[in-house]
């Protein structure tokens, strides 16, 4: 419609042509225009889709091109932030495996000591094989002394049990023959026990040769050891005090005078004598501890050779004498011949002391030299 | 009449009855004339003449009480019911000594039978006038008096401790000492009797000084004290270790073995017991009896006698084992277990067979070494032929059953073990193929000789449940050995055999 109001605008004198060209075209306008119109509404659809199909391809595009920028970088933060962490967690893994083999080790040493520890003490005081053995055989031994002594007492006993039956019997034969004196065997009538067809008198005839006749008066009490205390008590016995000490004899009368008593002048003139340590021991007991010592190590050397060398290394060793002792002549007498200073000139007498044990002082000084018998007590 | 014929009456009444009561004395002496002296009314004609004025009509009536209580339990109640008790206490502080002693008599005859006799005797206030008794200086008073307060403690702990309370303990341990063998004797039985019920009462006794004196006597030659105070010393020392170590203190061992050898039967039983009682508390007063020789004397005191006498014997020997194995092991060399089996095999009783079978036991319980030691003399048969028999008491049995559980359970000793295999009931064998099970894997000989001797055949007619424990000790034996003997041994193969050759077709 635009073009064709400008073709009539430009040409005025073409103004009528173009008007009836335009009256031509009215109709067509309509129709054009609504066409037009028209179209560009359809196409407006489509090419509005296509115009937004392709923003949005594009700017999709830019989008992902961010996205996948964003995420190279995440993946580069993520790639060293998980590198750091796995090798912590290795170091972690590392340590405890460390230590988990420190411990292991440790373990088996000490199980090591402990098996030698525990072999050992069981060995030597729970269950001790060797003790256990020793101690069972001196039970066994201790068991047969146990038994033979045992059997020796039970012999003895048997022994003593016999002798005092045989001595019962004995008693009672005699007993016996106490009481039948009269069946003895005289000149005329031989007695029950001398048959004149025997070839040697009973032993009973002898017994009755030996026997005193019983006198009536002096019964015998026989000895109730055995009686059964089945009934009634048997301590038939009287009753006695406890014996006692026998009395002190009756003081008799005492002498009439200033006398002291009987008792204490004997007690004191039969006074055992009660010598003091320096008076009784003997003058020589210095030389005879000596020699008494003397004696107990002759005794217990085993041979006579004094001095000699107990091993071959020092048997070509030279003697190297003191220093002290030894001058450029050669060893000077001191320390070897004599050890003090001695001055022959002051001597008074040429005797030596004479060697006597020496006093206790202390006894001394309490007076107790000697012993006091003799004196008043 | 005149005054002599007056007074020839009452000379005649007196004479009567003296005459009457002395001959009821002498006929109640025998059991036979008892019971016509009863029926007789004897008791109620006894019973005035006790309260007679002349003192000889009254000892012999008391005398005569007293025999005819001993006789029985009815008469003894008789005494009580009719009021005599009081009488006879009342006079008992004041009258002689044979009048004492009588009196004691009756009591203890009464005394002796029961439990509510002596309670009655009790009840009367008899208790403080025999323990005065007891300080009396006739020695015959005396042991009449601790003759009575012995048999009232006898019966229970409540007359013991009654006797106790009336101060009696001191008194008797006095009497111990005196010279009288009989006074000791008695004296020593009636400290026993009090001791024997609880360990308080045993605890008074010790605390009156009583062991060392009663160890003493261990050496007196008389048999019968001996018998009294061992019994004395075993009841003390059987209630705790403490009271057992005090015994042991009082240094009886090595005196008590000697006592062991003595001719007289009780002694040696009771010289046995006391070892036993001090035995049976603790491993290290046991030991101190090994180290004495204690072992070997009981073992030899077990060889001589026969019967009861040996049983406590055997227990010990049983309490010694029990303890450790090292004991144990010390009853083996000395040569126990031998003459344990001879007792189980040589005596009759039951109850002495359960305690030898108990004590071996005991003995092979610990450790292969101790079960050899006991399966070698082959008292296994014997023992499962004890137990199977169907006479053996009850207590026979549970004791052999469980001493056979216990040395199988350690046997490794196969040549004994062997006759078991053949003769056992299912609950006896599981445990001797669980043996064979252990230690035939290891050791070919012995494969060699079960197969030989019968053994295996044995184990395969065995019947037993699958998956019971027999059934894996019978797998473990069978892998044993190669499955070819196996099944040669297996029941029902020669059969198997028959059959095969009745179905085979030979190749032309």
């Amino acid at each position: 419609m635009v073009t064709a109001c400008t073709r009539v605008g430009r040409g005025g004198a073409g103004s009528m042509a173009a008007w009836v060209r335009l009256r031509a075209g009215l109709p067509t306008l309509l129709q054009e225009c609504f066409h037009s119109n028209r179209l560009v509404g359809e196409y407006r659809k489509t090419e509005h889709a296509a115009a937004v199909k392709i923003q949005s391809w594009f700017r999709g595009c830019r989008v992902r091109a961010y996205i996948r920028y964003l995420n190279k970088m995440m993946i580069v933060i993520q790639k060293w932030w998980r590198g750091y962490r796995g090798r912590k967690h290795f170091r972690k893994m590392l340590k405890t495996a460390y230590f988990i083999m420190k411990m292991n080790f440790y373990n088996e040493m000490a199980v090591r000591i402990q098996k030698r520890w525990r072999g050992y003490y069981i060995r030597k005081y729970i269950h001790n094989y060797y003790t256990l053995k020793k101690y069972l055989e001196a039970v066994s031994l201790n068991n047969e002394i146990v038994r033979k002594e045992l059997e020796e007492f039970a012999e003895m006993k048997e022994k003593e049990k016999e002798k005092k039956d045989l001595e019962r019997k004995e008693k009672k034969k005699d007993h016996q023959a106490r009481k039948m004196h009269y069946l003895l065997s005289t000149e005329q009538i031989p007695g029950v026990f001398n048959s004149p067809f025997r070839a040697s008198p009973d032993s009973m005839e002898l017994r009755l040769q030996k026997a005193k006749p019983l006198s009536h008066k002096h019964q015998q009490i026989k000895e109730n050891l055995t009686q059964e205390t089945s009934d009634f008590p048997s301590c038939t016995s009287s009753w006695t005090f406890p014996t006692v000490q026998p009395l002190p004899p009756i003081a008799r009368q005492k002498p009439q005078g200033p006398f002291r008593d009987t008792a204490e002048v004997l007690l004191q003139r039969y006074k055992p004598l009660e010598p003091t340590l320096r008076v009784a021991t003997s003058i020589n007991s210095l030389e005879k501890a000596r020699e008494e010592m003397k004696r107990e190590e002759w005794r217990n050397r085993i041979h006579d050779n004094e001095f000699l060398p107990f091993s071959s290394c020092q048997k070509n060793q030279k003697y190297d004498p003191l220093i002290n002792s030894s001058s450029k002549y050669g060893q000077i007498t001191y320390g070897i011949k004599h050890f003090r200073e001695e001055h022959h000139e002051k001597w008074v007498a040429n005797k030596d002391f004479e060697t006597v044990l020496p006093p206790i002082d202390l006894f001394d000084r309490h007076g107790k030299t000697y012993s006091r018998a003799g004196q008043i007590v | 009449m005149s005054q002599r014929q007056v007074l020839q009456v009452f000379e005649q009444y007196q004479r009567a009855r003296t005459q009457f009561v002395q001959t009821v004395a002498e006929l109640a002496a025998r059991p036979q004339n008892i019971e016509t002296l009863q029926n007789a009314g004897v008791m109620s004609l006894l019973r005035p003449l006790l309260l007679d004025v002349v003192p000889t009509i009254q000892q012999t009536a008391a005398l005569a009480l007293g025999r005819l209580a001993n006789y029985n339990d009815d008469l003894a109640e008789a005494v009580v019911k009719g009021d005599i008790l009081p009488q006879l206490v009342y006079s008992l502080a004041e009258q002689n000594r044979f009048y004492k002693k009588a009196a004691a008599f009756v009591l203890r005859a009464v005394g002796k039978h029961s439990p509510q006799l002596a309670q009655a005797i009790v009840d009367c206030g008899a208790l403080d006038t025999l323990v005065i008794c007891l300080e009396d200086f006739d020695p015959g008073v005396k042991e009449a008096a601790s003759w009575a307060l012995g048999y009232i403690a006898r019966h229970n702990s409540e007359l013991s401790q009654a006797v106790v309370d009336a101060g009696a303990v001191p008194l008797l341990v006095l009497c111990i000492l005196e010279p009288e063998i009989a006074l000791k004797r008695i004296a020593a039985s009636a400290l026993s009797d009090i001791s024997k019920h609880s360990p308080e009462l045993a605890q008074t006794v010790v605390d009156a000084g009583a062991i060392a004196h009663l160890a003493q006597m261990i050496l007196n030659p008389d048999a019968k004290l001996k018998r009294q105070v061992l019994s004395a010393l075993s009841q003390i020392a059987k209630h705790s270790v403490d009271l057992a170590e005090m015994v042991v203190e009082a240094e009886i061992f090595p005196v008590v073995l000697t006592c062991l050898k003595d001719s007289d039967e009780y002694v040696k039983k009771n010289a046995a017991t006391l070892i036993r009682e001090i035995a049976k508390h603790t491993p290290e007063l046991s030991q101190l009896i090994v180290n004495a020789g204690g072992i070997a004397a009981v073992i030899d005191c077990i060889g001589n006698c026969k019967g009861n006498v040996r049983l406590p014997g055997i227990m010990m020997l049983g309490y010694v084992a029990a303890h450790s194995e090292n004991l144990a092991m010390a009853v083996i060399i000395s040569k126990g277990v031998p003459q344990l089996s001879i007792c189980l095999s040589e005596e009759q009783e039951d109850h002495i067979k359960a305690a030898a079978a108990w004590a071996l036991g005991q003995i092979g319980r610990h450790t292969p070494e101790h079960a050899r030691a006991v399966a070698v003399i082959n008292v296994l048969p014997v023992l499962l032929s004890l137990y199977m028999e169907t006479e053996s008491s009850e207590d026979l049995q549970v004791k052999t059953k469980k001493a056979l559980k216990n040395i199988l359970q350690k046997c490794t000793y196969l040549p004994a073990l062997e006759p078991l295999l053949h003769d056992a009931p299912p609950n006896i064998l599981k445990y001797v193929i669980g043996q064979f099970s252990k230690v035939l894997p290891h050791d070919s000989k012995a494969r060699r000789l079960f197969v030989t001797s019968g053994g295996l055949k044995k184990v395969q007619e065995i019947k037993a449940e699958p998956g019971s424990l027999l059934q894996e000790y019978i797998n473990t034996i069978n892998n044993c050995y190669p499955e070819e003997i196996v099944r040669y041994y297996s029941p029902g193969y020669s059969e198997a055999l028959l059959e095969r050759v009745e179905n085979y077709q030979p190749v032309l």
